[in-house]
C-alpha cells in the first residue's frame, strides 16, 4: 500500500507525528529548553510545596484553616501553569524561527499538506510543556500529600488538569498562529505578551473562582476554554499560508496601504475607477446583504435565546404584588407624561444612544472574535423580553406592551441593529475564517469597511428614522393603547 | 514532464516573474541561467507547489502544480536555495526525516542515504551532526535529501555553489547520471559554464521572463555570434599576412597568434590553413576560445 493510498486521517496523523517528533527531539538537544524544564518539573513543585506548607502552617496560629484549604488548589494550578508559559518559547519560534534558519523551504516542497505540518507543528509545541506540567502538579501533589496529608477531591483534580489542558492548547495554538503570521522571531515574541496577559488574569480569575468555591463555575469555564481552543486551532490552520511565511515582507504598520484598501472597498473605487454614483454606490452597499445569511442567522438564533431565558428568568423571578400594582395602564400614561418634557431632546439622545452602543458593539467585538458583540446584541432583547413577561405575569397584555411600546419603532430600529450586529459579526469573524485567496489583512480591512458602508448607508438613516418615530409615533400608539 | 504556460508572480506591487512558458521532457535538462534576482527561485518554487502562480498554468510529472500541489510534491525532489539543514541531527537522522516523508522504509532511507553519502565522500560524515558539517558538505546533503526518493523530477537552484572543484564535478557527475537516468531536471544556476555543460537546453531569464532559449550552442550562436577560433603558428607573422578577409573576420592578430571569427568554419578553416601554407606559415594548433560569462 502505497503512502498516498492509507485513510486519509490516520496518514494526517503519522505525517504530523513524524513532524512532532523530529521537533520534540530537536528541542530535548537543546539545553536551553531542557534544564527550564526540569527546573519547572522538579524545583517549582518543590518550592510551591513549601509555600504551601508555610502557608498552612501559619493561618492555623489564627484559625484560619478554611484560608489554606482553598488556596493550595490554586498553588496546583500555578505549578500547571508555569512549564505551559515556557512552552510558549518553543512555539513562538517554530514556524518564524525555522524560517529565519533557512530550513522552512525544504520542509515546505515535501508531500505535507498544511494541516499535517501545522498539526506536527502544535504537538510538537505542546506535548513536552504538557507533560512538564502534569509531572510538576505529580511532584507538588506528591509533596502535600505526604508533608500536610493533602490531596485534591477527584472534581477538583478533574478541574485542575481539564484547566491546565485547555489553557496550554491555547496558548500554544495563539502561539503558533503568531509564529506563522510574523516575519521573524523577534516580532513573535513580543506578541507573547498578548497571549500571557489574557492567561494569567485568566488564572487570577480561576483562583478567585476556587477561593469562593465556585467550582460549578470551573465547568462552564472549561466548556467556554475548550471552544475557544478549538476556535484558535481551527482558525490557526485557515489563515495558515506557504505564501506569506516565504514572504520577504518585513512587519510594519503600513497606514497608508491600511487606508487605501479600506477607502477603495468603502468608496467602490476599487483598481482607480471614478467614484461611483450614490445610486451605483447603494446598489453596491445593498449587494452585501445578501453575504449577511449566516451572521443574521446567529443574531437571531442570539435574540432568540437571549427572550426565551429572559421569560423564564422572569417565570422564576416575577416581581413583587407591590411593583406588579405599579405595571398598569394608569401608570404607563402618567410616566408619558413625564416624557413630554424631553420630547425636543428624546429624537437626538436615542439615535446617539443606539449609535454608541453600536460602535461598543465593534470595539468589544474586535477583541472577542465577536462573542461580547453577539452578547450586546441580546442585551436589549432580553430586557424586553423579561419587562414583556413580566407584564404579562402582572396581569396586564404581554402583546399590548409589545405593540405599543416596542413595535412603532422597532420596525426601523430592528433592521439596523441586526444589518448592524450581522456585519460586525462578519468583520469579527474574519480572522477565524478569513475569505480565500485574501491574507488575513486584506479580509480583515474588507470586512470593516463592508461594517462601515452598511453602517453609514443603511444603519444610520434606519436608526434617525427610528429615533423620530420612538419620539413621536410611539408616545402616540401607547397613549391610544393604554389611554383608551 | 514539467510544463509552464504564461506563469507569473506578483508579489504586491512587484512582479518577479512574467509570462513565463517552459517545457521540459523525460530525460532532459533544462537549465535556467540568469543574474540574481532574475526570478530563477521564484519561478522553481511555483513548479515545485511552494508559491501559488498569480497567472498562468503548470503540470509536473502530469499534475497541476495548484490543484495538486501534494502530488506535485510528492513526484519531484527539489535542492532549495538554502540547505537548510537541522544542526542538531547527525547527516543519517535528517536524512530519516525526510526519508519519511516520502513514505519510505528505514532501511530504503539507510541504503540509498548511506549510498549516496558513500558516492559525495562523505560516509564519514553521516552520524556526525550536521552543525559541524562544512558548506560544500551541507549543500551535498541538501542535494541528497532532494534524490533520497528517486524522484522522476528534480528542481535544483545552485546544486554547485559553496563546492570545492572536485566536489562540484562529483555533484555534475551525479545530475548527469540522472538526466541519462530519464530524470527531468531544472537546474538555476547564474554559471554559464556549468549550464553549457550539464543543460540540453539553455533559458536565459532576465527580470522574470525568458529572453532567449535553446540548445545550448543553438543560443550561443545567437547570442554571441560564431564563436572565437584562434590559430597558433609556427613563427611570428612579421606583416606576411595583409588580408585574409575575404576568408574569415580577423579579431586580432599578435606575434604567431591569429583570432578570428567565420559563419562557415567548415568551409572556411581549411581554406585558412591552405593559405598559411603557403606563406611557409605553419599551424601549431586551432581551437574555439572559451566565451566570457556576461549579461
Amino acid at each position: 500500500m502505497t503512502i498516498l493510498a492509507l485513510p486519509a486521517r490516520r496518514h494526517d496523523l503519522r505525517m504530523a507525528l513524524i513532524v512532532a517528533r523530529r521537533e520534540i527531539r530537536d528541542s530535548f538537544r537543546d539545553w536551553r529548553i531542557l534544564v527550564p524544564i526540569i527546573l519547572l518539573t522538579v524545583f517549582f513543585p518543590a518550592l510551591m510545596n513549601f509555600t504551601a506548607r508555610r502557608l498552612v502552617a501559619f493561618v492555623e496560629n489564627y484559625g484560619a484553616d478554611i484560608i489554606a484549604t482553598q488556596l493550595i488548589p490554586f498553588l496546583l494550578l500555578v505549578v500547571g501553569f508555569f512549564p505551559m508559559s515556557f512552552s510558549l518559547i518553543i512555539a513562538l519560534e517554530t514556524f518564524v524561527g525555522e524560517r529565519e534558519r533557512k530550513s522552512l523551504e525544504p520542509l515546505l516542497s515535501t508531500p505535507l499538506t498544511d494541516f499535517q505540518l501545522y498539526m506536527g507543528k502544535m504537538l510538537a509545541a505542546l506535548v513536552p510543556p504538557l507533560m512538564a506540567s502534569y509531572l510538576g502538579m505529580a511532584v507538588y501533589m506528591v509533596g502535600l500529600r505526604f508533608s500536610i496529608g493533602w490531596m485534591p477531591t477527584l472534581p477538583l483534580f478533574i478541574q485542575t488538569v481539564l484547566l491546565t489542558t485547555v489553557q496550554g492548547v491555547i496558548m500554544v495554538a495563539g502561539a503558533v498562529i503568531v509564529s506563522s503570521q510574523t516575519t521573524s522571531v523577534r516580532a513573535a515574541n513580543l506578541l507573547a505578551s498578548f497571549i500571557i496577559v489574557p492567561m494569567a488574569l485568566l488564572i487570577q480569575a480561576e483562583a478567585a473562582a476556587m477561593f469562593w468555591g465556585n467550582h460549578a463555575g470551573l465547568w462552564w469555564l472549561i466548556l467556554a476554554l475548550s471552544i475557544t481552543a478549538l476556535v484558535l486551532m481551527r482558525m490557526g490552520i485557515r489563515i495558515f499560508s506557504r505564501e506569506e511565511l516565504m514572504g520577504n515582507e518585513i512587519d510594519q504598520i503600513r497606514l497608508g496601504w491600511i487606508w487605501g484598501q479600506f477607502w477603495a472597498r468603502f468608496s467602490g473605487r476599487v483598481e482607480n475607477r471614478p467614484y461611483l454614483r450614490p445610486r451605483a454606490w447603494y446598489k453596491e452597499t445593498f449587494a452585501i446583504l445578501p453575504q449577511l445569511r449566516l451572521p443574521i442567522a446567529v443574531q437571531l438564533i442570539a435574540m432568540l435565546a437571549a427572550v426565551i431565558a429572559s421569560v423564564l428568568v422572569a417565570n422564576q423571578y416575577p416581581f413583587s404584588p407591590d411593583m406588579q400594582a405599579e405595571m398598569t395602564s394608569e401608570n404607563m400614561v402618567e410616566n408619558l407624561g413625564y416624557l413630554q418634557l424631553l420630547a425636543g431632546a428624546l429624537p437626538t439622545f436615542i439615535f446617539f444612544n443606539n449609535v454608541r452602543v453600536l460602535l461598543l458593539q465593534v470595539l468589544l467585538g474586535v477583541f472577542t472574535f465577536g462573542v461580547i458583540g453577539v452578547f450586546i446584541f441580546m442585551l436589549p432583547w432580553a430586557i424586553v423580553g423579561f419587562a414583556a413577561a413580566q407584564f404579562g405575569l402582572a396581569g396586564e397584555s404581554a402583546s399590548a406592551f409589545l405593540l405599543a411600546t416596542i413595535v412603532p419603532h422597532a420596525l426601523f430600529e430592528f433592521p439596523a441593529i441586526l444589518i448592524a450586529a450581522a456585519a460586525a459579526l462578519r468583520w469579527h469573524a474574519t480572522v477565524i475564517s478569513p475569505p480565500p485567496n485574501r491574507t488575513l489583512s486584506e479580509g480583515f480591512i474588507w470586512a470593516s469597511a463592508d461594517y462601515f458602508r452598511l453602517f453609514v448607508g443603511v444603519v444610520l438613516p434606519l436608526l434617525l428614522v427610528a429615533a423620530f418615530v420612538e419620539s413621536y409615533v410611539t408616545p402616540a400608539v401607547m397613549l391610544r393603547v393604554f389611554g383608551g | 514532464m514539467i510544463e509552464a504556460h504564461g506563469l507569473g508572480k506578483t508579489f504586491d506591487a512587484f512582479t518577479a516573474v512574467h509570462n513565463l512558458s517552459l517545457n521540459v521532457a523525460e530525460g532532459e535538462l533544462l537549465a535556467l541561467l540568469g543574474p540574481n534576482g532574475a526570478g530563477k527561485t521564484t519561478t522553481v518554487r511555483m513548479l515545485g507547489s511552494i508559491l501559488k502562480p498569480t497567472t498562468g498554468t503548470a503540470r509536473v510529472n502530469g499534475y497541476d502544480v495548484v490543484a495538486e500541489p501534494h502530488k506535485v510534491r510528492h513526484a519531484i525532489g527539489m535542492l532549495t536555495e538554502q540547505p537548510g539543514l537541522y544542526l542538531r541531527m547527525s547527516g543519517l537522522e535528517y536524512l530519516l526525516f525526510y526519508g519519511r516523508l516520502y513514505g519510505l522504509s528505514d532501511a530504503a532511507i539507510k541504503k540509498r542515504g548511506l549510498g549516496l553519502f558513500e558516492r559525495f565522500g562523505m560516509i564519514e560524515a553521516a552520524e556526525r551532526r550536521l552543525g559541524t558539517y562544512s558548506k560544500g558538505m551541507r549543500q551535498k546533503v541538501g542535494l541528497i535529501r532532494s534524490m533520497l526518493h528517486s524522484p522522476n523530477i528534480l528542481l535544483l537552484d545552485e546544486p554547485t555553489s559553496a563546492m570545492d572543484p572536485h566536489s562540484a564535478k562529483l555533484v555534475r557527475d551525479s545530475i548527469m547520471e540522472l538526466r541519462d537516468d530519464k530524470r527531468a531536471i531544472i537546474l538555476c544556476t547564474h554559471n554559464l559554464a556549468e549550464a553549457e555543460s550539464l543543460a540540453d537546453r539553455i533559458a536565459i531569464i532576465k527580470q522574470g521572463t525568458i529572453v532567449a532559449e535553446g540548445e545550448t550552442a543553438v543560443l550561443k550562436q545567437q547570442l554571441l555570434g560564431p564563436p572565437q577560433l584562434e590559430v597558433r603558428l609556427d613563427r611570428p607573422l612579421n606583416g606576411q599576412i595583409n588580408d585574409l578577409d575575404d576568408i574569415v573576420a580577423i579579431e586580432w592578430m599578435r606575434g604567431d597568434t591569429i583570432r578570428y571569427r567565420t559563419e562557415q568554419p567548415i568551409t572556411a578553416n581549411p581554406e585558412l590553413i591552405r593559405r598559411l601554407s603557403g606563406l611557409g606559415l605553419g599551424v601549431v594548433y586551432l581551437h574555439v576560445v572559451a566565451d566570457e560569462t556576461g549579461d
